[in-house]
């Protein structure tokens, strides 16, 4: 069947089976190039199979949780979202989300991805104890920091391409109520946006939406939002009695791919003032709730409808500490010129990490989406040289369209991943879409 | 099915017992329930086949549940069943005898205690047989007026029965066919749909309003025009 990410593009041929057992994983793996699927979050090509799909979805039961370290033991098809349900009343938060909840827990591993607070709590590899993982043989093999560590290591961060993660065990992070304290910072341009950022970095979260269509002194003018578990005294007095309950919200499903001119260069210029005026009057402290202040997104269904039937693309680079904020110049410089500004798109200071094969490292990134429109595609090229030119790099769990000798020049360590899967027969068992048109 | 609405249930807070054939294979549920709603659950052996073993089974129950819910079945190949009497013996006695026996059992206990809710999955297969898949229709059918008969009895005695048609389900039994999206239910909506109707104390119900559309269509159509029919 065909298959496509988050995106809606590219849509790629593959055998999609929704195994219940682990001997039917097996039997998917030993015919070989086969990529396991979560919730399909990922943007691009990742999470399809060359050959075939595994969707995970029906390992989804929770194994054990610790109360007192806070470890849960869950299958790899358990969603963030339900994690949140079953811990949350009960004081217990991810140690790190992204900004969807709609994921699995092995997609997360498999994407190690970052969160609000990567600054200060790393990537999710940071809150993963171990892993179970169904090798090209079928064989089970636990791995974690003492236990074949280097299976570790780059199973986090792989993009499924070491094996089939089918359990993990990651700590959960203990909270007083399910409500923030947000702080917003309106920021007239980069630098000042780069500013807040770098005074902020006590903060528990810090995130900044970008405004790409701003030109001039106003280039990449920002609202910079921190944010802090509160207790639950602090709670608005309406909600205080179920501190850990997220205000009620209608989930609305997006209805039907809109029209390829719906989002165009007027449109998105417009939201994006509306939105930065709308988020300068917020200046300062105001308390808001877990659900909107992790995944406003996810309060609308099927939400990449929005950029129509074609489709859009994620472009996410991270530049290196002491080139970011030239980099970040030159690529705001480029996207505003182009007149393509992106609808959403986010700014982020990531803090240190040490992983072989994980996005993140210390410095900026900056996540953009484009549909899929000539002048957009044309843009990529000149924002894949700028991300070149500054020692940056590109998210895999965001790609479909990385050219595969930019990739291979812009991360070094994709040939030493994709010679560490040849010497362990890797390889061929494990393919996805994407691992072959980048050659890892 | 059985599993989504053990969930559904228990994210109410009820405890859970869960039986089946084999106890030990649904260590990995319990741990689940157990982990996500903080409910005890415990785990039971039952054959539904081995009627003469239902009254020990509920006997040996810790407590007496105050719902009950039978997902038992199989479906079969219906060409096997109809060319093999062992095969239809199997379809018949697993979707209807074993079912309609342990509920027997059930009522008795749940009249004596003088409350209970009993909720028997059947299916749509059952409300008129068709060449496709008649064996199981017709043992589907037999549960239904099984349980039908039984909410008459009861009704006046505080035991409310709920029968459950889903229609097509996204299930392991269903997982090799290839079903019409709107015809088919997720687990999840099934559990939705059972603990609204033992909530509000349903008889009957479609998970989705449309099969009972479409089996009023189908009951609808005169015996000699049906016959000719294939669906």
């Amino acid at each position: 069947m065909q298959l496509t990410g988050w995106g809606n593009f590219p849509k790629r041929t593959t055998q999609l089976t929704a195994p219940r057992t682990e001997a039917e994983v097996a039997e998917q793996v030993w015919q070989g190039r086969a990529i396991a699927r979560g919730n399909g979050r990922s943007y691009g090509d990742s999470a399809i199979g060359a050959a075939r799909t595994l969707d995970m979805r029906h390992f989804d039961r929770m194994l054990s949780f610790n109360a007192s370290t806070g470890q849960l033991v869950a299958e790899s098809g358990v969603m963030l979202a339900d994690v949140i349900d079953s811990f949350l009343p009960r004081g217990w938060f991810p140690m790190v989300t992204p900004g969807t909840k709609l994921i699995t827990l092995g997609g997360a591993i498999a994407a190690d991805v970052h969160g609000k607070n990567h600054h200060i709590d790393g990537s999710f590899r940071a809150c993963v104890d171990w892993i179970d993982l169904m090798g090209p043989d079928g064989s089970v093999t636990r791995c974690s920091r003492d236990e074949n560590p280097e299976l570790f290591g780059w199973t986090i961060g792989g993009m499924g391409l070491t094996g089939v993660i089918l359990r993990c065990a990651i700590r959960l992070r203990p909270v007083k109520s399910g409500w923030i304290r947000q702080t917003m910072i309106p920021a007239a341009n980069l630098d000042e946006a780069i500013a807040a950022f770098e005074d902020s970095m006590a903060a528990t979260y810090s995130v900044a939406w970008i405004d790409c269509a701003a030109k001039g002194d106003a280039l990449g003018r920002s609202l910079v939002m921190l944010g802090e578990h509160i207790e639950p005294g602090e709670v608005p007095p309406r909600f205080r009695a179920t501190p850990f309950q997220a205000k009620r919200r209608r989930k609305k499903t997006f209805p039907m791919n809109a029209p390829g001119f719906a989002l165009n260069p007027l449109s998105v210029r417009a939201f994006n003032a509306l939105y930065f005026w709308n988020g300068s009057r917020q200046e300062g402290q105001s308390i808001v709730d877990w659900d909107g202040y992790f995944y406003p997104l996810d309060t609308i269904l099927k939400w990449n409808r929005l950029y129509g039937r074609k489709g859009f693309m994620q472009f996410q680079c991270v530049l290196p500490k002491d080139t970011a904020r030239e980099g970040l110049h030159r690529l705001m410089s480029a996207i505003s010129e182009s007149g393509q500004a992106s609808f959403l798109s986010v700014l982020k200071r990531f803090g240190p990490q040490d992983s072989p094969f994980s996005f993140p490292m210390e410095g900026y990134t900056l996540a953009l989406d484009f549909p899929r429109h000539p002048r957009a595609i044309a843009l990529m090229p000149e924002l894949d040289a700028i991300t070149l030119d500054h020692g940056g790099r590109f998210y895999l769990a965001k790609d479909s369209r990385v050219p595969a000798d930019i990739f291979a020049t812009a991360d070094p360590r994709a040939a030493a991943f994709a010679q560490w899967r040849r010497e362990n027969g890797l390889a061929e068992a494990f393919a996805s879409a994407q691992s072959e048109r980048l050659h890892l | 099915m059985a599993r989504a609405t053990a969930r559904t249930f228990a994210a109410l807070g009820h405890p859970v017992q869960l039986a089946a054939r084999d106890a030990d294979s649904m260590e990995l549920e319990k741990a689940d329930l157990e982990t996500r709603y903080g409910v005890a659950v415990t785990l039971h052996e039952f054959d539904a086949l081995d009627v003469n073993g239902h009254e020990a089974f509920v006997d040996g129950l810790p407590v007496l549940p105050r719902i009950a819910i039978c997902a038992v079945g199989t479906m079969g190949e219906q060409d096997e069943n109809e060319k093999d009497p062992a095969k239809a013996v199997a379809v018949l006695r697993s979707n209807f005898e074993g079912p309609a026996i342990v509920f027997g059992v059930l009522a008795e206990r749940f009249v004596n205690r003088g409350s209970g809710t009993l909720v028997g999955i059947s299916s749509v297969a059952g409300d008129r047989g068709r060449a496709s898949n008649y064996v199981y229709g017709s043992a589907k059918a037999g549960f239904t007026a099984f349980l039908s008969g039984l909410r008459n009895r009861l009704a006046k005695q505080n035991v409310h029965v709920v029968t459950v048609k889903p229609g097509f389900v996204n299930t392991a039994m269903t997982a090799h066919l290839d079903l019409p999206a709107r015809l088919t239910a997720e687990p999840d909506e099934v559990a939705a749909a059972i603990v609204k109707a033992v909530e509000k104390r349903r008889n009957i119900i479609y998970v989705r309003p449309i099969w009972w559309l479409v089996m009023s269509i189908i009951c609808a159509v005169p015996e000699m025009v049906f016959k000719k029919t294939s669906i």
